[in-house]
């Protein structure tokens, strides 16, 4: 009765509020980790070093008025939003923080659920994702909107062939489509699968880049853009679940490249006894300091890199990266069979 | 027992949207009820233990296929504003009667296939839902390859043929 | 192979406004785009936003208070502006500037191409997408803006120039403090380098993007950068060189294709030509006095002159007819770079894409404030 109802609850309730926590306070390290390498100081004012920054933000989000375009249909209008940030939230649901562990004489399992297709289901549930930004650009009522968002989901549904089949070459790899048997397959195989498929990873955070519409691909909601994006007609907390919800699936993207190439709640070289002093910190500490390491390097990129247009977006998608990645699984498929 | 109650309020759920896709009178509600059509029946295929089905519906149909139709509508509507969508008017009969056909069509195929003995896939039941993957795999790949590589050819023809009717030079 | 598309998938022009409020049309310009799809059909560009009547407004002040009004066009560059409008005058009344005032206006030309080469730089890559690049420049700029701060009091306008001199000697220390800036400038000048030119999105935004032609050029009368750009060895500091330039030894950046790729290359090398000329112009600093033999009342004799000099945009020339009875000019008219540059934008852009149109904007580096007047 426990172990089947309360515990899992327990757990989703906890993961939950841990995301979306998350979720709020990346806002405020995008801001300083942006300013910091622009050679500013970024959130100053609120709390201490600015920490209480999107805590403000979102008071003031809250308030705002709720303003709906005349003509607009109210339903979509309204489930746009949330349909962009569910299908961020729910994937956590496979995700592994960690191994069984001992809390309080019972045997934990530290992520909600160990679906055997599990890595399928993170992908159709984000292709799901696409269907919030098409409505959101429509149930505004607007031809620019429109335009924008269609433009935006084509670029995402275009990536996702490329993500799916870098995906397809790491499940070659580990053998199987489990989150947790992807984790301990790398524990069997002594290696973390980055160095197994270099070209998977490179291509998987290229795409991972372009599927949360995140610098350099970010053209659907550049400020200089004539047409205002998807979300002009958006105001208070709609606009903000929209803009959290690309935080999400940021998040997302970077624990899904730790689990599938960094290993990842198991420690650096997990099989090599001496180095068993790294035990020290626990299993899940490992996880988020690698789907940190990701973060930060989301955050670098756009910094730092200036902004694809967005023909030559489509085209590097298409062009380079489904070729070279049906390429990967080719030549993985050769490797597996003649090893 | 929790099976049936499962099983009935999802057949409920799809034909209910199935029902809502064809009586609304706004195209893009007709595909969000499609959607959502689909989602119900991915969560029956669940039901059958079959969960590498179940999350292909979602990725390939109501992921994929559907966001294509929802492209192609709201194109269409660009052009003219929602109003002008109300059906001038509409021959019934000519409906009920196409309808009707197909009923009795499927009403003969279903009639056939009963009398046929049961086909050669029998499953194992035994640790059914590890080997999913495998199982699809292996007789798509051998028992099933010709259709398969038939539709992968279908699919590219159509590919092909909606480039060049919307390309304006080669 | 032509494919007969019918009626079903003919597409009509859009037709978007792009401004006068814009984040990226770098002040109160209006483009007009008729667009089908994405790229651009045609434009008309709509100027006439910031026109404050400088031209009629001078009419009504005396010699010397003009060049407070000079400094408002390109408020980017604006010593610029007032070395050009004295050198004028100075032509016109055939008044010696010495050797000292002359080599400062050097130096301080020159630190103002800097800065509105940094401000173009900052811009323009912020409209492509790289943002952080915006900020590095101008934290360069910013050391400018002090050097100048010290000498003449003020940051953006500066009125630092007399007719036939200078208003003001150098304070102490300011020579030390900008050959400081040159070797700073040097080193964050190898830094945008190293963000951009070699930086494959980069290539891929400018490369091919909005070329024109040594002929077409020609043809437009554009000056400066954009000129250079496309392969024209026309720069007025060489081809008649003014202030202290003909004692400096420097050389003048040519492009190839006329691309927007090229013109960022002249400017880049700009730069560190016109740090060149600062490390001649201050180090070779000679001892003299700062105006020349000026009479009280500045009442040119009647006749008409055009100057032109090297502004960061462009050629930026003068035209003054004096009458020789009042003590304002009977006419006051200037050829401003960027207005001249912002003719060929129908053209660059004709067949780009709505994201181009940005970007080509800021690599003609237009200012509005030189643009209307």
């Amino acid at each position: 009765m426990i172990d089947t109802y309360l515990i899992p609850l327990l757990k989703i309730l906890f993961v939950l509020n841990a995301t979306l926590v998350g979720v709020t306070y990346m806002v405020l390290l995008e801001r300083k980790v942006i300013a910091w390498v622009q050679v500013r100081l970024g959130p100053m004012r609120v709390g201490p070093y600015g920490v209480l920054q999107p805590i403000a933000d979102a008071v003031k989000l809250i308030l705002k008025e709720d303003i709906t375009p005349t003509r607009a249909d109210k339903w979509v209008f309204t489930a746009a939003p949330i349909i962009v940030m569910v299908p961020a939230l729910i994937t956590f649901a496979v995700i592994p923080f960690g191994p069984v562990v001992n809390l309080f004489g019972r045997q934990v399992p530290l992520y909600i659920t160990d679906v055997n297709v599990g890595l399928l289901y993170i992908v159709s549930v984000a292709s799901i994702g696409v269907y919030g930004i098409i409505l959101g650009g429509w149930a505004s009522n607007s031809k620019f909107p429109l335009l924008a968002s269609l433009r935006a989901s084509a670029q995402l549904i275009s990536y996702e062939v490329a993500v799916t089949m870098t995906l397809v070459s790491m499940i070659m790899t580990a053998g199987t489509l489990s989150m947790v048997k992807i984790v301990e397959s790398q524990y069997n195989a002594h290696l973390w699968f980055i160095f197994v498929q270099p070209v998977a990873f490179v291509l998987f955070f290229i795409g991972g880049l372009a599927e949360t519409n995140r610098a350099p691909f970010d053209m659907a909601e550049a400020e200089q853009e004539l047409t205002g994006g998807f979300h002009t007609e958006y105001s208070g907390m709609r606009f903000a679940l929209f803009f959290l919800a690309e935080y999400a699936n940021m998040i997302v993207v970077s624990s899904v490249a730790t689990t599938l190439f960094l290993g990842g709640w198991l420690r650096p070289f997990p099989n090599i006894a001496a180095l068993s002093f790294l035990g020290i910190i626990p299993s899940w500490m490992w996880f988020l300091l690698k789907t940190f390491v990701f973060l930060y390097i989301f955050l670098w990129v756009r910094a730092t890199l200036p902004r694809y247009r967005y023909d030559q977006l489509m085209r590097l998608g298409w062009k380079v990266l489904i070729p070279v990645a049906i390429a990967n699984v080719v030549v993985t498929g050769i490797v597996m069979v003649l090893f | 027992m929790n099976q049936a109650i499962a099983f009935y309020v999802l057949s409920a759920f799809i034909l209910g949207f199935a029902v809502l896709v064809v009586s609304t009178r706004n195209t893009v509600h007709a595909v969000l009820y499609l959607v959502l059509n689909f989602l119900a029946v991915a969560a029956l295929y669940v039901l059958l233990t079959a969960q590498f089905l179940a999350v292909i519906q979602v990725l390939v149909y109501a992921g994929g296929i559907v966001v294509l139709y929802l492209f192609v509508v709201m194109l269409v509507n660009l052009k003219r504003p929602p109003e002008d969508h109300s059906a001038p008017q509409r021959h019934s009969w000519i409906g009920f009667g196409l309808s009707g056909l197909v009923l009795l069509e499927l009403a003969v195929i279903i009639g056939y296939g009963s009398i046929a003995p049961p086909g050669p896939a029998n499953a194992q039941n035994t640790d059914l839902a590890m080997y999913n993957v495998e199982k699809i795999g292996m007789l798509l790949y051998t028992d099933y390859l010709i259709p398969f590589e038939v539709a992968s050819m279908l699919l590219l023809v159509a590919m092909v043929g909606a480039i060049i009717l919307a390309k304006r030079e080669l | 192979m032509t494919t007969h598309t019918g009626q079903m998938f003919d597409t009509e022009e859009l037709v978007i406004n792009m401004g006068p409020q814009h984040p990226s049309t770098h002040g109160v310009l209006r483009v007009v785009l008729r667009l089908d799809g994405e790229r651009v059909v045609s434009s008309d560009v709509v100027i006439g936003y910031l026109h404050r009547g400088i031209e009629k407004l001078s009419e009504n002040r005396n010699w010397t208070q003009i060049i407070l009004l000079t400094d408002r066009m390109d408020y980017v560059a604006a010593a610029t502006n007032n070395v050009g409008y004295c050198e004028t005058v100075e032509k016109l009344m055939q008044l010696e500037v010495p050797r000292r005032a002359r080599y400062i206006r050097t130096a301080i030309c020159e630190l103002q191409r800097i800065a509105s080469h940094c401000l173009w730089l900052g811009t323009h890559a912020m409209d492509i997408g790289a943002m952080t690049v915006f900020l590095y420049a101008f934290r360069e700029r910013e050391l400018i803006l002090d050097l100048f701060e010290e000498y003449c009091g003020a940051r953006l306008t500066y009125n630092s120039m007399r007719i036939g001199g200078l208003p003001l000697d150098i304070p102490v220390g300011w020579d030390k403090k900008v050959l400081e800036f040159c070797n700073i400038m040097s080193e964050k000048v190898d830094e945008y380098e190293e963000l951009l030119t070699h930086n494959r999105i980069w290539l891929e935004r400018t490369r091919g993007v909005g070329v024109i032609s040594a002929e077409q050029a020609i043809a437009i009368g554009l000056s400066g950068p954009p000129l250079r750009g496309s392969g024209v060895a026309r720069d007025v500091r060489k081809d008649e060189p003014y202030a202290a330039y003909d004692e400096m030894k420097f050389e003048v950046p040519i492009g190839t294709n006329g691309d927007t790729y090229d013109r960022y290359l002249v400017r880049l090398e700009e730069f560190r030509q016109s740090i060149k000329i600062i490390r001649q112009s201050i180090e070779g600093l000679p001892e003299g006095p700062i105006v020349g033999k000026v009479p009280r009342l500045i009442k040119p004799a009647v006749g008409e002159t055009y100057h032109a000099i090297e502004s960061p945009k462009g050629e930026l020339g003068y035209f003054i007819v004096s009458d020789g009875k009042s003590t304002n000019p009977y006419r006051f008219r200037v050829r401003p770079p960027s207005f001249c540059n912002l003719q060929a934008l129908p053209q660059l852009i004709k067949g780009h894409m709505v994201a181009d149109v940005v970007a080509l904007i800021g690599s003609i580096d237009v200012v509005l404030g030189e643009v209307d007047r």
